[in-house]
């Protein structure tokens, strides 16, 4: 039931837009409030996931304190809200997060029809199949007349459908609300592969109760663009949170990070110089202090820095740079320059 | 006009606040412009913010293909077809769970109620505990409990429990030569031969049956079968209407039960048996072929009926009570036994205190379907009120058609139950 009232509380809250001025200062809001609003994923590890001590962690919530970072110079000040993938764009139309930030795909209806921006690509993904070791399955062709179980609301729900109708294979797709509903029927023998991002299967895969019974299919059946948004209508905003991603990705290619901030910040070489605030006033044209970038690589980092801490090799996800990689390293991050 | 004669008496009416009757009709007029004002300013005001975020608005989306899969689909259904079939997907899903949990919450209930106030220690103690624990856990809980303790417990495909319909064919078909049906026993003996693979499986996927596969000449049969329907019906009300004048009893069941069955299976043996059965098979990853029921809907259904009827035992209980005493005394002194007491005497009775609470239950059923999310059940507040809402992001259209389907829902079965209300309501002669 609860379920059903959130759905109704959101819906109301469109309503509620109606009422309110909407498209108002973003930045404004969060100051006055002293927090940033930041909507995360339900628990997914390596993304946005509460730890023991009830912190939030991962690389979406990273991005959030990135920006609390150059706002309030704090990464403290960030209210989380785990929202289930069928809640989260109503939450942020609604304007009960500032910012989404939870592994969302960045497509051409979402950021047309739903009101929304999308701020970057923090993460390059794809879409995979996780299955039993047991199955010895090479490839998701093989897949044919299986029973998959996704969470509902995604573009993984969908993806499956053009791909399986192409490919001729009949398949029983089970949409469950929350991810926790889709791990369990998975685990449980009801579904006989888990469909999802690349990446996220292998966080899921973490939650299952042996672990190494299960395998990621090497095939990826679409692109994941995953990334920040936010309402569509408030272009400072907007600008700020691209900019945060930006930051963090120069930072990185200028081989700056949360070890060598301080000397770096003396450093005499023009982009430097520019992207850390010693020269121009960047930071001011996007609202907040001209030394912003230092804050945020201070307190959270250049965008390498998260990607491994968060999930990369060291982490327990254990995922390859690969795509993620800054372009002039053989992958697709880049950010643009700042001047 | 005959009234014109009195309007030279009648007082001459005057514009004032003391007047009731103007008072009231001014104050409601103005309530009423208020309220369309107020819903028209709010739709406005609405409609204009949306667009100035940039959000879709109307109904054109209902036409746009929908692009996902649907577990059980009660109508044909592919990604391919529009959201608008996706809605009609998910409320035929939806009044399946309804309309099944309250058959299945009344019987359950009924039974439950009737046995808390049963002189037997036992059976009463067992109601009772049904009572306590299936009212006092969260119907939430209870579904899960279904799908993942129950459901999910049990066999993947390939070890699936099979069972085979062949002895019980067989056994009906030994059962009919022996009666005398040499002709219906043979064709028996035939569909069992034709079943020997085990046609029931039960897995973790669900419960697949044979199908039952119909030809042309099958339509005969039907349309014997709903005209024999008609005149068992028709029969019993002759024979209820000859008891009420004489007195007189009649075999209505037995009678009901020949009449239904014999000219059907006439029929069918004329014709030389147009069914087929098609017997699932385990191809690949799953069963291909038959009838398949998904655990989802399996738990969502038990779950709710269980619940509910919990609550439905003690109105029945509460039912029963409410009949004096006296009565059951009167119809045993008249040397009724237990059993006809019960049924012809205190349930009739008991109704008119029943029937008005069954209905909130009933109505709480259909709502608490929507928890079927839960367990990946696609019901209309999951493939619509969800998955659509999420792709299209049209909030207020689909949640506004979906709150006026349950609406309806609501009305149309409190309407039903009213109706039969009064029909048991005590006719005072
Ligand atoms: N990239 C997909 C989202 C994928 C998604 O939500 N995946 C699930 C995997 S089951 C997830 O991460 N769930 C985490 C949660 O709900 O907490 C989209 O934007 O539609």
């Amino acid at each position: 039931m609860s379920r059903t009232l959130k759905r109704i509380l959101l819906a109301a809250g469109m309503f509620a837009i109606g009422a309110s001025a909407a498209g108002a200062a973003t930045l404004d809001d969060v100051k006055a409030r002293g927090a940033l609003n930041c909507g995360v994923s339900q628990g997914l590890p390596g993304f946005s996931n509460p730890d023991d001590k009830g912190n939030w962690t991962g690389l979406d919530v990273d991005y959030c304190r990135a920006i609390a970072a150059a706002i309030f110079n704090d990464p403290t000040k960030v209210k989380f809200t785990p929202l289930s993938a069928k809640d989260r764009f109503t939450a942020l139309q609604s304007g009960a997060v500032d910012v989404l930030s939870r592994n969302t795909t960045w497509t051409m209806s979402r950021d047309t029809t739903l009101g929304l921006n999308f701020s970057g690509v923090t993460y390059y993904d794809g879409q995979g199949f996780m299955v039993r070791k047991s199955l010895n399955l090479k490839s998701v062709n093989e897949l044919n007349g299986a029973s998959i179980c996704v969470q509902s609301g995604t573009t993984n729900e969908l993806n499956v459908g053009d791909y399986f109708r192409a490919n001729n294979l009949k398949y029983e797709l089970i949409a469950f609300a929350t991810s926790d509903e889709t791990v369990k029927a998975y685990d449980s023998g009801r579904c006989d592969a888990l469909t999802s991002d690349q990446s996220q299967l292998y966080a899921l895969r973490l939650k299952l109760t042996n672990v190494a019974d299960h395998m990621v299919l090497p095939n990826v059946i679409s692109k994941e663009p995953l990334g920040p948004a936010v309402r569509q209508g408030d272009d400072q905003w907007f600008d700020l949170t691209k900019w945060v991603y930006f930051a963090m990705l120069n930072a990185e290619e200028l081989g700056i990070n949360s070890k060598n901030i301080d000397q770096m910040a003396a450093s005499n070489s023009p982009e430097i110089k520019r992207l850390l605030g010693s020269d121009g006033k960047f930071g001011e044209s996007i609202g907040v202090s001209n030394d912003w970038v230092v804050r945020i690589v201070k307190h959270v980092g250049n965008y390498g820095e998260m990607f491994e801490k968060n999930v990369g090799t060291s982490s327990p996800l254990g995922i390859a740079r690969g795509l993620n990689n800054l372009w002039n390293k053989g992958g697709v991050q880049y950010g643009m320059p700042v001047r | 006009m005959t009234d014109a004669r009195w309007s030279g008496s009648a007082p001459v009416r005057r514009w004032s606040w003391t007047d009731p009757a103007l008072r009231s009709a001014v104050i409601q007029i103005t309530l009423a412009i208020a309220l369309i004002w107020m819903a028209w300013s709010f739709f406005a005001n609405a409609q204009e913010n949306l667009a100035r975020q940039g959000i879709a608005s109307g109904f054109g989306f209902m036409e746009n293909s929908a692009g996902f899969g649907i577990t059980q689909t009660l109508i044909p259904y592919s990604e391919s077809m529009s959201y608008g079939r996706v809605f009609l997907v998910g409320l035929l899903n939806t009044l399946l769970v309804a309309f099944l949990g309250i058959i299945l919450a009344t019987i359950i209930g009924f039974l439950m109620g009737v046995a808390r106030l049963s002189n037997n220690v036992v059976i009463r103690a067992l109601a009772s505990a049904y009572v306590e624990v299936t009212r006092n856990l969260p119907p939430l809980f209870q579904i899960l409990f279904w799908y993942l303790a129950v459901l999910s417990t049990m066999p993947n495909p390939r070890q699936s429990w099979a069972f085979g319909i062949k002895p019980f064919l067989d056994s009906l078909a030994s059962g009919a030569s022996a009666i005398g049906l040499t002709p219906l026993g043979a064709w028996l003996k035939g569909m069992a031969d034709a079943a020997a693979a085990p046609g029931v499986f039960v897995s973790n996927r669900g419960l697949v049956v044979p199908r039952p596969i119909f030809e042309p000449d099958a339509n005969i049969i039907f349309g014997i079968l709903v005209a024999s329907v008609i005149v068992a019906f028709f029969v019993a009300r002759w024979a209820r209407k000859r008891r009420e004048a004489t007195g007189q009893q009649f075999p209505t069941f037995w009678a009901g039960l020949a009449i239904i069955v014999l000219p059907a299976l006439a029929a069918g043996l004329v014709l030389g048996a147009p069914v087929t059965i098609e017997n699932p098979e385990l191809r690949g990853f799953n069963f291909v072929g038959g009838i398949r029921v998904i655990p989802e809907f399996v738990s969502l259904l038990v779950a709710l009926s269980i619940y509910t009827a919990g609550f439905i035992a003690e109105i029945v209980r509460a039912g029963i009570l409410a009949v004096s005493k006296g009565q059951t005394e009167a119809a045993h002194s008249l040397g009724l036994r237990s059993g006809p007491t019960l049924r012809l005497i205190i349930i009739p009775q008991a109704m008119r205190v029943i029937v008005p609470p069954l209905t909130s239950q009933y109505l709480n059923l259909t709502k608490n379907s929507t928890l079927g999310v839960a367990v990946g059940y696609p019901d209309l507040v999951a493939v619509f009120a969800g998955t659509t809402l999420n792709q299209t992001g049209q909030a207020i259209e689909i949640i506004a058609l979906t709150m006026a389907v349950y609406l309806t829902i609501s009305i149309v079965t409190s309407t039903l139950m009213g109706w039969y209300n009064k029909r048991v309501a005590l006719v005072e002669r």
